[in-house]
């Protein structure tokens, strides 16, 4: 066996000891709202960022009109990789994240107030960045963990469910007997860009007839309009993130 | 080592543990009785005593990272990360973590695979654990193990909630000890 140390196409800020605060926060009603160019990973358009007023209206962050001391730091903690995997995007790394043990903790309890006592029973997480954050939830809220994961990966009987992506599709699949009609489910992922996943994951949960009874990601690209896939569904955010 | 052998015999928790555990008969392929974790996760209480077990053995240990093997170490190194203080480091198959990383390859039953972790996860000296949900033949442990310990870190010890027949009677892997909640269900016709 060989140790081998590969180095990525691009990446300008790789501090582990000291998280880079990259994210902007789009909570304070009272500042004025910034105006940014930005590119959009998919075409050469620069967007303008819409208010924070706005983006409040659009998605609930964790934020409401004050902002959380906890979210700060759990956004400072994310660090961003430039051009992974494709030149354009500005990856949203967590794995920062679960090394500050104090956010990694806010991040879930942000994420317990909100759901405990809630008659939440089951708590559904998109392979494979939210299986490290849907059961920690799970466990605290007293609810089943349920993995939502790709093709051919879970032994027993599934049903599956196709979503598009940019060039062509993909499936996520869950297992039969999971979950039981009349349930309350929230489903968790790390991040949410084009909702093309979460949109599918809420599909597969309401063909068995569970209620959804909100997305929770950590992460939102607010530009990338995924919480219009989402339909009924409401989506919680702890942080905002140009794309 | 068994955790039966280890101060819990006769806890009735591995038994709950045990029993939620579902068995796939000839899942990847003929003969192999998947041993599948997901009916653990459904059954809140048994899912709780699991990681309430690793809890309680590695909380005064000092460890300072917990490092779990995707996909299904995910499912239970965090919680034991959190509840004991630790950092959660992610081993990943090649190409998902976006930062510079190092890289292992290990044995399959044919060809190999390949392991990941970001460099600068884990710091010298740092007590580690690794999580993962089962343990056959060891090789993924094995390559994780070297990972960690090629950037000075101390591996502690290796954590599975089953373990194969293969490893029964080895208390150590790759000379680090290994703790092993439950054996696996179904085998007795194979046996």
């Amino acid at each position: 066996m060989q140790t081998i140390i590969i180095s990525p196409l691009v990446s300008h800020r790789l501090c582990l000891a000291r998280a880079v605060p990259c994210n902007r926060l789009l909570n304070n009603h009272h500042r004025a709202p910034p105006s940014i160019r930005l590119s959009n990973h998919r075409s050469t358009t620069s967007l303008r960022l819409f208010s924070s007023a706005a983006a409040s209206r659009d998605s609930e962050m964790a934020t409401e009109d004050v902002q959380d001391p906890r979210i700060a730091k759990i956004a400072s903690s994310i660090r961003v990789i430039p051009d992974f995997p494709k030149p354009g995007i500005m990856f949203q790394d967590i794995t920062t994240l679960l090394l500050d043990t104090e956010a990694f903790k806010d991040t879930i309890a942000l994420f317990v107030d909100r759901y405990k006592d809630k008659g939440i029973s089951v708590v559904a997480g998109v392979e494979a960045r939210g299986f490290i954050f849907g059961p920690p939830i799970a466990l605290a809220i007293g609810a089943k963990f349920v993995p939502m994961r790709k093709p051919k990966k879970l032994p027993g009987k599934v049903i599956s469910e196709e979503y598009s992506l940019e060039y062509g599709t993909d499936t996520i699949e869950m297992h039969v007997g999971a979950v039981e009609p009349g349930e309350r489910a929230i489903i968790i992922d790390d991040l949410i860009a084009t909702g093309g996943t979460l949109a599918a994951a809420i599909r597969l949960l309401e063909r068995v007839g569970v209620k959804i009874v909100e997305c929770a990601c950590v992460i939102e690209l607010p530009e990338l309009k995924g919480k219009e896939k989402l339909g009924e569904t409401s989506l919680f955010v702890l942080v905002k993130s140009a794309a | 080592m068994f955790a039966a052998e280890n101060g819990l015999k006769g806890d009735p928790r591995l038994e709950a543990i045990s029993a939620a555990i579902r068995v796939v008969p000839n899942f990847p392929k003929k003969g192999i009785m998947f041993q599948d974790i997901t009916t653990l996760l459904l059954d809140h209480k048994a899912f709780k005593h699991t990681i309430d077990i690793f809890v309680d053995r590695y909380k005064d240990m000092q460890i300072s990272v917990v490092a779990g093997v995707e996909a299904r170490g995910f499912l239970f190194g965090p919680s034991i990360a959190l509840a004991i203080g630790a950092k959660f480091i992610p081993l990943r198959k090649p190409g998902k973590l976006p930062g510079k990383v190092i890289s292992e390859s290990y044995e399959l039953e044919y060809g190999h695979d390949r392991l990941e972790m970001h460099v600068g996860a884990v710091e010298p000296r740092e007590r580690v654990i690794i999580i993962d949900d089962l343990v056959a033949t060891g090789g993924t442990l094995s390559a994780a193990m070297s990972l960690l310990e090629s950037q000075g870190a101390e591996v502690v010890e290796c954590a599975c909630v089953i373990g194969l027949p293969e490893v029964k009677g080895q208390h150590k892997l790759k000379g680090k000890p290994l703790y092993v909640l439950v054996e696996p269900s179904g085998l007795d016709e194979f046996c």
